[in-house]
């Protein structure tokens, strides 16, 4: 375990019994979980490797029941952390003994659907998905689309700013995100931001986006519906190099096309993807591309002929463009089971990192260089128009050291990215994984004056305390 | 009035820091092209990033470009045209409102949030800029952000920074994502809507899947003069075809003609920039935002009272109102219909004294102007970087 956890408040542990009766006197007894066994469904989130059992769990209902909550845990210097659907692939959910787990998945109602105004007006606990599926029925969705979209829950892409395979042509959150309700540390309850596209004074709304859970509980959220595209179909590029696979994608954004998704697979990934899904990849390439684009028929069809025109001259070995649903659903396919079949061929960790794409070939190369020096294997599928990285560090976790060996590879390849002008966390957030790394991209003041801002909301520090920053060179609260 | 031209950035970190030992307090721009926006504040010295010139990057396949705060917001744009590209939100201009003359900078873009009328599809300056280098309130020099368009390192003060107004810190870089520039712009207009049914069009378009980049209506005395606008834009082919599909949408509504070319960009323009009122000298502007098909409901609620002019952006969604220049300038009327209907006001355009004894921007609740008052401390603790432009104390 390489990642430190700050010691427990010993005053708040042996007073354990007398917070769980004090909680219990502000929620419902089902909505408050204090036993082991069912404590321990809380204690980690994606981001396996560490887990902590919390105090006790806490699922209230409404805002009102959150307001009280926190207020109590302030009266009380009880810490908490939030929790959506506990799907964090940084550890932003992980919990501290001497903390209290908030959850706010029972809160997952649709409340509004404004189809005229285009936007949705929804609990914080709701899945991702389920606000698409609410307005499907009248041709909408909500575009952020993290790969966790079935379970994960706007509060928590509301806390790490999620993105997803979309996010080129729609953005990330904060740019589909018009207004939420959130909970203070002292209970207030303040609204930032509404129905319309503007917010008046400070972006506040801007601020809390990604702030991972440390500012304050959001509860109800605003978010902008767009209307789908009348259709969508994908081609698939194989390329003998990988630099000719990276001076494509500049010249398909130079052309002014921007595809609705530009993804990324080097050989390793095809690999791994193929012989899981089956989806007819070309193994024979050093790096794929699956460019996809909407509209009608005759404009995906108008523009899949552009593309394809485009890449001609970086000679692709593999040119298919699908003429079919179940053609694009296999494409897809491939893409899609990436995590899961990477997984069964290995353990691995999955990074996050963004780099400007002109460095790609790069950092590619790199990037296996520094897998090779700690003898692991990397596979790597990412958004390439936007230059998300998501690098796959396979490792054997029944060997002894091989999952620190993993980390510090990990470490290694997101120091890169910073180096090359890119950060270090491009959609799954900050959390305990690359709370460390921060100073990397950040110096002493940039990181202080975040922290100062922190304090504005939370001068405690009770709110997800162990995440983002490091707990080296914290001020004083 | 004394004016500071720090020449890089470490000069400008200086003179804040100076200025913060002294209590000073600093009247932040760029060529001034706005001052006659915000709270009026009676400061000695002026802070201007005039002399931070010049684009530091740009990588046009990446889509994204950095320049100094101080670079002329036209040269950027002309840059980017160069390669075929543009800022998404195509920042508004308010020297024809404000009768100001100067060359606008990239800074103020993203200090006032300035965006136009594709704001309903590619969002606000905020919304694309990625990274900021600003001097805080204590002569500390800050970067957030950076240059790719994913990144959740850490808290997002870019976001913090955008339309704070020059009251958090001097920016001294900026860095914006970027898009292509489309191969054609084509305009649907539509003759002779009253409100109600063109924002009931507007919403209409912008509800289908034919990516509408802008919609407007303009409303004149009689109602045959009155223009309902749709944009549409993209490569020709696709232009056409979604043309066609919205001509049939709309059929109820009327039939539509087609605008492209010169015309057509200088109605946007005017859209952009509220122009349509710069004419109106004596009248004050008001720039309202709330849900677009609450736009018609609101002005009808504001113009029992008072008498005014307006139109539509953004669906509906943003409204601009002139009103006479006398009494309180239509604030109590507007303000009634804000707090009722949902959404927030900004006096615009009004001569100093209005715009002291009026509240400039929306008031807000108690806990949220709590932590803005907060937020300007963390920032500002000296409390010398444009005090007063946007609240009073902030």
């Amino acid at each position: 375990m390489s990642i430190a956890f700050p010691t427990p408040d010993e005053a708040v542990l042996s007073r354990r019994n007398e917070i769980l009766a004090g909680l219990g006197r502000l929620v419902a007894p089902e909505a408050l979980i204090v036993t082991e066994d069912e404590r321990r469904a809380f204690e980690t989130d994606g981001l396996t490797a560490y887990r902590h059992m919390p105090l006790a769990v806490v699922l209230p209902s409404s805002t009102q029941e959150v307001s009280a909550i926190l207020r109590f845990c302030r009266e009380n210097g009880v810490k908490v952390v939030p929790r959506g659907a506990g799907t964090s692939l940084s550890g932003g959910a992980i919990p501290q003994a001497d903390a209290i787990v908030l959850g706010v998945a029972k809160m997952n109602r649709v409340l509004d659907v404004d189809f005229e105004n285009r936007v949705a007006h929804v609990q914080a606990g709701i899945t991702n998905l389920a606000i698409s599926q609410a307005v499907a029925h009248e041709g909408f969705f909500y575009a952020p689309d993290p790969s966790s979209q079935l379970a994960c829950t706007i509060a928590g892409n509301i806390a790490m700013n999620s993105g997803g395979a979309h996010c080129l042509k729609y953005g990330v959150t904060t740019n589909n995100l018009l207004g939420v309700t959130m909970v203070l540390l002292d209970g207030t309850v303040v609204e930032l931001g509404g129905a319309h596209l503007d917010s008046a004074g400070y972006d506040l709304l801007g601020l809390v986006c990604g702030s991972e859970g440390q500012l304050g509980i959001v509860t109800e959220a605003s978010v902008r519906i767009l209307r789908a595209a009348e259709g969508a179909r994908p081609a698939l590029l194989g390329f003998e190099r990988v630099e000719d696979a990276g001076a494509c994608v500049a010249a398909i954004i130079a052309a002014g096309i921007i595809p609705v998704a530009l993804e990324y697979m080097d050989r390793p990934a095809i690999q791994i993807c193929d012989a899981f899904a089956h989806a007819g990849y070309p193994l024979d390439v050093d790096a794929m591309l699956i460019v996809e684009v909407e509209g009608s028929d005759q404009e995906i069809d108008d523009m899949l002929r552009r593309i394809v025109a485009i890449a001609e001259p970086f000679r692709p070995k593999t040119v298919k463009v699908s003429q079919s649903e179940a053609e694009s659903a296999a494409i897809w396919k491939g893409r899609k089971s990436a995590f899961g079949a990477t997984g069964r061929v290995a353990d691995y960790i999955c990074m996050d990192g963004t780099i400007p794409t002109g460095q790609l070939p790069k950092v590619l190369r790199r990037i296996d260089e520094i897998a090779k020096s700690y003898g692991l294997g990397v596979a790597n599928v990412f958004h390439a128009g936007d230059g998300n990285l998501h690098p796959l560090v396979m490792f054997d976790s029944s060997k002894p050291g091989e999952m620190e060996k993993a980390e510090a590879a990990g470490e290694d390849i997101l120091k890169l990215c910073v180096e090359v002008g890119g950060c270090l966390t491009g959609e799954h957030g900050v959390g305990i994984e690359k709370r460390d790394l921060m100073p990397y991209q950040f110096n002493a003041v940039d990181l202080e004056q975040q922290m100062r801002v922190r304090g504005v909301f939370d001068p405690g520090w009770l709110l997800n305390p162990a995440k983002v920053f490091p707990l080296e060179g914290r001020f004083a609260a | 009035m004394n004016t500071l031209i720090p020449r890089d950035e470490q000069d400008a970190a200086s003179i804040v820091a100076d200025a913060a030992a002294r209590r000073m307090p600093l009247n932040l721009c760029g060529n001034g092209t706005k001052a006659a926006m915000g709270r009026p504040n009676q400061i000695e010295a002026s802070l201007t990033s005039a002399a931070l010139t010049g684009i530091t990057l740009y990588e046009p396949a990446e889509m994204v470009i950095s320049a100094r705060s101080g670079t002329p917001l036209a040269e950027v744009v002309e840059t980017l045209a160069e390669k075929g590209q543009q800022l998404p939100f195509e920042p508004m201009d308010y020297r024809l409102l404000l009768g100001s003359r100067g060359e606008p900078t990239i800074g103020a873009v993203a200090a006032m949030n300035l965006s136009g009328p594709r704001r309903i599809m590619e969002g606000a300056a905020r919304d694309s800029l990625i990274g900021v280098r600003f001097v805080n309130g204590r002569g500390e020099v800050i970067k957030s952000g950076g240059r790719v368009m994913k990144n959740v390192t850490g808290l997002d003060l870019v976001k913090l920074m955008a339309g704070s107004w020059g009251t958090l810190g001097f920016l001294t870089e900026v860095t914006f994502k970027v898009l292509p520039k489309p191969e054609r712009m084509s305009t649907l207009l539509i003759r002779g809507l009253d409100d109600e049914s063109a924002v009931a069009a507007l919403s209409a378009a912008l509800g289908s899947p034919f990516d509408v980049t802008a919609a407007a209506h303009l409303p004149a005395p009689d109602r045959q003069g009155a223009r309902t606008l749709i944009r549409l834009e993209g490569f020709s082919v696709s232009v056409d075809y979604r043309l066609g599909e919205l001509r049939r949408l709309l059929k109820r509504f009327g039939g539509a003609d087609i605008l492209e070319g010169r015309g057509a960009e200088a109605v946007w323009q005017a859209l952009r920039d509220a122009s349509i009122f710069q004419d109106r000298g004596e009248r004050a502007v008001w720039r309202i935002s709330t849900a677009p098909t609450k736009g018609p409901t609101l002005v009808a609620r504001v113009a029992e009272t008072i008498e005014a002019q307006w139109f539509y952006d953004w669906g509906g969604g943003l409204v601009w109102l002139a009103t006479p220049a006398e009494g309180d300038l239509g604030a109590a009327a507007i303000r009634a219909a804000t707090s009722a209907l949902g959404g927030h006001a900004t006096l615009v355009r009004a001569p100093d004294a209005d715009r002291s004894r009026l509240d400039v921007f929306e008031p807000q609740a108690e806990a949220v102007m709590a932590l803005s008052r907060g937020i300007k401390a963390s920032l500002d603790p000296a409390g010398i970087l444009n005090p007063g432009r946007m609240y009073a104390g902030i």
